[in-house]
């Protein structure tokens, strides 16, 4: 493995058990810094507001990350359009952490997604089973998050990824070596990293659960079902006070094997985000099918 | 041999990575902790690679910060890696907030730069056999002052990497993601003799 690829691996190993929050400026993300956040990701909007406003959600305005890099010290990652080479060479010129290449904004592309490899600076994309994050991985992310249904404040669909993938996970982990490739061709994903979920029982990067969290109790269910760490997007600032939340749902991640400080920490935050029910929702609405 | 118990403090960050380098050394038995009550139970700690503000904020939040600095100033043998070094250090330059503030250094935060500016080196380090150590350095911070009772164990570019004071060992780079066991193996010695070493003292 070359050392970049190997350093951009690494550096979500150094993330593992945190919270990364979806910020729009600098206050957002120092609030985020001092409620115990690992990373924040920059974006123009937050997914609720990219739901209700409607229109073409891009890359944040280059100022705003500029901002937000010397208003913290954690990592500062931020998204860009599927496939949206440019968007993302100017990320990487800007130097952020970790580039994000998001269904959360409007595809750029609905064919081909970034040849990642081709950068330095690292990506995380979202994947909703193992078929999807071994695309991925093989186009160059460095990390995955499974993808849940981003601005809606529901669990129930970044349940359904994390456990679809950590079943497939395991299928192919027992399957005997010469049904393999079959299963590369059925999944679409390249043989030589079927081969390493075989021999490794696990995904060559860090898996992060995104898209849905709104609760510190949700933010704690996805570490239980193996999630290694947890985006939250609308649901910290979408809420009736950010900081407290923020912080309940860093210790929640922490403590997540213990009900008593999850408890503790969800006490009077105060109105969670608006949801929306995702089984009520038309499918053109969804954002987790673009990019697969 | 009594087992050494090794404890990894498992608030947030590369955890699970110093555990896998801990277990195959033999007369070790290596967890996670993260309660007051774990920590008595330990002969030697080490603070992981994680973010150094997200880490110091869950340390002083489980009460940990006064307890585990007294046991590190009773002797305690402690290696910080990466945000472990800045949990460990005394003065962190442009930056009024510290956490156990044992070890007499200076250190500078994510002075190597972003990710882009992440790189793998190998060098000597010192008391370490078998030749240059790999060096995996992620947004890593920087060494800038060492106080009279620290000593270097390594350099990059004329400048500290890896340093000693008495119990206390800090590495700007990661060991636990360089696939070499040799700094894991010399912590424990390091801790061992420590270990003796209190156990000798005892009336």
């Amino acid at each position: 493995m070359e050392d970049r690829q190997q350093v951009n691996r690494d550096l979500a190993k150094m993330l593992k058990g945190g919270v990364i929050m979806d910020v729009v400026n600098a206050d957002q993300a120092r609030i985020a810094e001092a409620a115990g956040a690992v990373a924040v990701m920059a974006l123009e909007r937050v997914p609720a507001d990219i739901r209700k406003q409607g229109g073409v959600a891009r890359m944040s305005d280059p100022r705003l990350i500029k901002e937000i890099q010397a208003a913290v010290s954690i990592p500062v990652m931020a998204k860009a359009r599927i496939g949206h080479i440019v968007e993302a060479r100017v990320l990487e010129a800007l130097q952020v952490d970790y580039i994000d290449e998001s269904e959360v904004l409007t595809p750029a592309d609905d064919r081909y997604h970034i040849d990642k490899a081709a950068f330095q600076v690292p990506f995380v994309c979202g994947a909703r089973n193992l078929g999807e994050a071994l695309r991925r991985i093989g186009e160059g992310a460095a990390m995955i998050r499974t993808k849940g249904e981003a601005g809606t404040g529901d669990i129930v669909e970044a349940v359904r990824h994390l456990r679809t993938l950590f079943e497939e996970i395991r299928q192919v982990a027992k399957a005997p070596r010469e049904e393999l490739m079959t299963m590369a061709k059925e999944m679409g994903a390249p043989y030589d990293l079927v081969l390493y979920v075989h021999q490794h029982g696990r995904l060559p990067v860090v898996n992060f659960s995104a898209g849905g969290v709104a609760t510190p109790a949700d933010a704690a269910l996805m570490m239980t079902l193996g999630a290694e760490g947890v985006f939250v997007g609308s649901g910290i600032f979408k809420s009736a006070d950010p900081a407290a939340r923020a912080r309940a749902i860093v210790k929640a991640v922490t403590c997540w094997q213990d009900p008593v400080a999850i408890a503790a920490a969800s006490e009077g935050l105060g109105e969670p985000m608006a949801g929306i029910d995702t089984r009520a929702m038309d499918e053109a609405a969804r954002y987790a099918p673009r990019g697969v | 041999m009594t087992a050494m118990r090794v404890g990894v403090l498992g608030l947030q960050g590369g955890v699970a990575e110093h555990l896998a380098m801990l277990r195959p050394i033999e007369g070790v038995v290596a967890g996670s902790f993260m309660r007051v009550s774990e920590l008595e139970r330990l002969d030697a700690v080490i603070l992981p690679g994680g973010e150094s503000t997200a880490m110091g904020k869950l340390l002083a939040e489980f009460g940990l910060l006064e307890p585990l600095a007294a046991r590190i100033a009773g002797g305690l043998p402690v290696w910080g890696t990466c945000a472990g070094l800045i949990l460990l250090a005394k003065d962190i330059s442009n930056d009024q907030r510290h956490h156990l503030a044992v070890m007499d250094i200076t250190v500078d935060r994510n002075a190597y730069g972003r990710q882009l500016h992440s790189f793998i080196g190998a060098e000597l380090i010192a008391g370490l056999p078998g030749g240059p150590f790999p060096l995996v350095f992620i947004r890593a911070p920087r060494i800038t002052r060492l106080g009279p009772g620290v000593q270097a164990l390594a350099k990059v570019a004329g400048e500290p990497v890896a340093c000693r004071q008495v119990n206390m060992v800090a590495t700007a780079f990661h060991p636990e993601l360089s696939g070499d066991d040799r700094f894991h193996r010399w912590f424990v010695e390091l801790a061992r003799t420590a270990q003796t070493g209190i156990a000798s003292r005892k009336p």
